[in-house]
């Protein structure tokens, strides 16, 4: 089996990237802590810094000022029940400016699960430390409304620890249904009677799942808060009780308006962490299918958000290549929607004789769709007076709130993994990052139909450059299934087949993060093997969950129907956001 | 064609000369306010409307008059065309004598990530073929049409059909059973799905691998009757 060392990496060339922690500025600020309370690990991905509990504030907020690690891109937690001290916090930080990432553990002992919150370093933790808090119980001191995210109010126990039975199960009952405690703003005029309106979960506005409180005055929202979690499928606990392989089609579930990029995101973890690598023609169809994936997650996304404001048409015009792109991913996996394409290595069959030909029809056509929705409201003074600087957020702040994605580009910000982190065929191909200034819904629109192009420009070039020859997926037995053909007649295939499917891939014990530009922004999975054929802890960063959590903050001061055009401009997914 | 917005916020392009692959991602500081898209006058009196009823225009005359794709179809009169991998409906294959092909490995359950499929053993009457399902349950409800049995499968006795409107009246019903799975489609080659070959591919080799199974039980049944019929290979069903 091949072993989790760097060498055996697979990673871009990065020069910066594990000796973050030697430049001047980093190692500056940790020279400036006593002696003992970081302790610097080279990570095999990015530098891991074990950290003291009573330091963390300080450090996070050095690291923010001084060494501009300016992204909180994940927090979690992770249990290790025969270690002592038994729970860790894994805080991931991203410097966009220095593209440098970096990885802090605090250790806490079960007796005494309290940490320092660090909301006033970085806005988007809120919600991380809600999550952390649900799942595994840490204490934040000084978070302002520390309670249950993903569960419910009657859940009792923290369904992430490892003593927690998966098959657990608890009744909501009525009395226990949150109620939302507002900050309200003291004064302002009293001609109107404040009112608190719920919309949700059961509303169409509200894409389904999520709920909104807002406390009206006359037509403006003075408060909201927002009520995430029912469509919570414990997508981490349940990827502990499977093999590698078989947290496939669950990543499916996360962003399932273009589940072929969660599928290429999980697949390549497991690759790098199992150093093998993807033959050509997987990386090349894997890179074709995730931009028609994106192109049909905007197109959903572009779609709704004007339905939202009452255009209904573009919805029809924008899912008809939605429609096509389907076929497509049917006929080369079987499924349309929850497609489980990628296998660990490879893909999950062959590509279709008449793939190119079905690829190059779908670049001739879908152009045409967005040149008409461009059409009808691009300049349609409708669709601007709702648009233009309703829900409006600069980089710098959502960049505080852990922005990424398409939302990110639309405020200034050009940070895409797929330039940054370079991976599968994406430096290899002349296209652009778009980014827009304007920050608000309009620009949200604007730059996915940007994007859309960039998209297809890539995907012209991959099919221009032709289909690699050679097979689908890794010829190696302990990661892929042998052929049909070989398990059929072989005795060692046979073998090989049993192994995999009873004890699934092994994977080497380590830790990683790794992360694709999923259709809304930087798709993180976060592994820990303990060399067994499950994972120890997978965790999923949906890009979705930073991003909500500053939805109250977008539509405070607005309108009621505006905060509905928010919520559609800023592609929230529950699959993904909830897990 | 409609223009994009020229504004202050449209996209700057100076990295354009750089090779590719090593165009700076980010050096700048973050902007710190928003510079939103300023409509000009053709746009605040409403002009660039017209271009759009143009295009609802166009939609509607060729909706009309019947010369454009339309993309709804009428469901269940017709039926959409779906490709040979379509992961629906499970199907048990049969032997050449119609007894169930399956030979009660439990792959399948368990590489199944929904854990939907039940499996009860028993000793085959046949002494060539050790085991075969007694009962053999798809929770169709729980199944989440991933095709990993299909992928499990050593002996190719699941495969999946194109078959995907699977109702069911009550929970009960949606339990498939072994005469259920092994009952529809069988016969009709256009209404298989995700199997581990495809017609398209290699008619050839699934026809050869026919032939040759033909050949072993022919032999087989020889060599019974050979032996007086000591070990009569009668159908477990």
């Amino acid at each position: 089996m091949p072993t989790l060392t760097p060498d055996t990496l697979p990673l871009p060339p990065r020069p910066t990237l594990t000796s973050v922690s030697e430049r001047p500025e980093v190692s500056a600020i940790r020279a400036r802590f006593p002696e003992g309370s970081i302790e610097v690990q080279e990570g095999l991905d990015q530098p891991t810094w074990i950290v003291r509990r009573d330091v963390l504030a300080e450090l996070a907020r050095e690291l923010k000022t001084n060494a501009k690690f300016d992204v909180m891109m994940d927090l979690c937690g992770v249990d290790f029940p025969d270690r002592e001290p038994r729970f860790e916090a894994v805080y991931h930080l991203f410097s966009m400016p220095r593209h440098a990432r970096l990885r802090l553990k605090v250790p806490l002992a079960e007796s005494d699960l309290t940490l320092p919150s660090l909301m006033p370093v970085w806005r988007a933790i809120e919600w991380f430390e809600r999550e952390a808090f649900d799942m595994f119980g840490f204490l934040f001191e000084g978070h302002p409304n520390l309670r249950r995210i993903l569960c419910h109010e009657g859940f009792v126990g923290h369904p992430l620890r490892k003593d927690y039975d998966a098959a657990r199960r608890w009744i909501l009952t009525e009395d226990k249904i949150y109620k939302p405690h507002f900050d309200l703003p003291e004064g302002g005029d009293d001609l109107f009677e404040r009112m608190t309106i719920n919309i949700g979960p059961s509303h169409p506005a509200m894409h389904g799942t999520f709920r909104l409180m807002a406390v009206m005055d006359g037509e403006t929202i003075v408060a909201s808060e927002v009520e995430i979690g029912y469509l919570h499928r414990c997508f981490e606990k349940m990827a502990e009780t499977h093999t590698w392989q078989q947290v496939i089609p669950y990543t499916d579930r996360l962003n399932y308006c273009s589940s072929f990029i969660n599928n290429v995101g999980y697949c390549r973890l497991v690759e790098t962490m199992l150093g093998v690598e993807a033959p050509p023609k997987a990386v090349w169809a894997r890179t074709i299918l995730s931009e028609f994936s994106r192109i049909m997650d905007h197109c959903v996304c572009n779609g709704t958000t004007l339905v939202d404001a009452g255009a209904l048409t573009n919805f029809w015009y924008m899912f008809q290549p939605r429609e096509e792109i389907y076929g497509l991913l049917e006929s080369v996996c079987g499924a349309r929607l929850t497609v489980s394409a990628c296998r660990i290595g490879g893909l999950i069959q062959d590509l279709p004789p008449d793939f190119m030909e079905r690829s190059r029809r779908l670049v001739d056509i879908i152009p045409a769709f967005v040149e008409d929705v461009e059409k009808l409201v691009d300049r349609n003074r409708i669709w601007l007076d709702r648009s233009v600087g309703i829900a409006a957020i600069s980089g710098e702040e959502a960049v505080d709130w852990g922005w990424t994605g398409p939302c990110l580009r639309a405020s200034g910000v050009p940070y895409d993994v797929r330039k940054a982190y370079p991976y599968d065929l994406y430096d290899t191909l002349d296209w652009d990052v778009p980014v827009l200034y304007g920050g608000d819904v309009y620009d949200r629109y604007r730059i996915r139909m940007l994007e859309i192009r960039e998209s297809l420009k890539i995907i012209q070039q991959l099919l221009d450059r032709g289909m690699p020859e050679g097979p689908y997926i890794v010829d190696d037995p302990h990661v892929a299934l042998p052929s049909k053909e070989a398990a059929y007649n072989q005795m060692e295939s046979m073998i090989y087949h049993f192994k995999l499917i009873m004890d699934g891939i092994q994977v080497p014990a380590g830790e990683l993060y790794s992360m694709v530009e999923g259709a809304n922004g930087e798709l993180g999975f976060y592994a820990i093997s303990d060399g067994t054929g499950k994972p120890y802890r997978l965790h999923a960063r949906g890009p979705c969950f930073p991003i909500f959590s500053t939805f109250p903050r977008l539509i405070n001061g607005g309108s009621l129907s505006d905060s509905i055009v928010s919520l559609g401009g800023l592609n929230i997914i529950a699959g993904e956001l909830e897990r | 064609m409609t223009q994009p917005p020229t504004s202050p916020s449209a996209m700057p392009a100076p990295s354009a000369t750089l090779p590719v692959g090593q165009r700076p991602i980010l050096r700048e500081p973050h902007p710190t306010e928003v510079r939103p898209y300023k409509p000009g006058l053709a746009e605040r009196l409403y002009l660039p409307l017209i271009g759009g009823l143009m295009v609802t225009l166009r939609h509607f005359l060729r909706n009309l008059l019947g010369t454009g794709k339309s993309y709804t179809i009428e469901y269940p009169e017709k039926r959409r065309d779906y490709s040979h991998r379509f992961r629906g409906h499970h199907i048990l294959t049969t032997r050449p004598d119609g007894s169930v092909r399956c030979v009660a490995c439990f792959l399948c359950a368990q590489a199944c990530p929904a854990e939907c499929i039940h499996i009860e053993a028993a000793e085959h009457p046949d002494v060539n073929i050790e085991k075969y399902p007694v009962v053999y349950e798809i929770d169709m409800l729980r199944c989440v049409f991933c095709g990993y049995c299909v992928d499990a499968c050593p002996e190719e006795a699941i495969i999946m059909s194109n078959n995907y409107d699977m109702a069911y009246f009550t929970r009960e019903q949606s339990i498939v059973g072994k005469n259920e799975l092994m009952k529809p489609f069988t016969v009709d080659e256009n209404r298989l799905g995700y199997r581990p070959s495809f017609p398209e591919e290699d008619v050839q080799r699934a026809k050869m691998r026919r032939e040759a199974f033909d050949l072993v039980t022919a032999a087989r049944q020889a060599q019974n009757a050979g032996n007086g019929g000591k070990t009569a290979a009668s159908s477990p069903h």
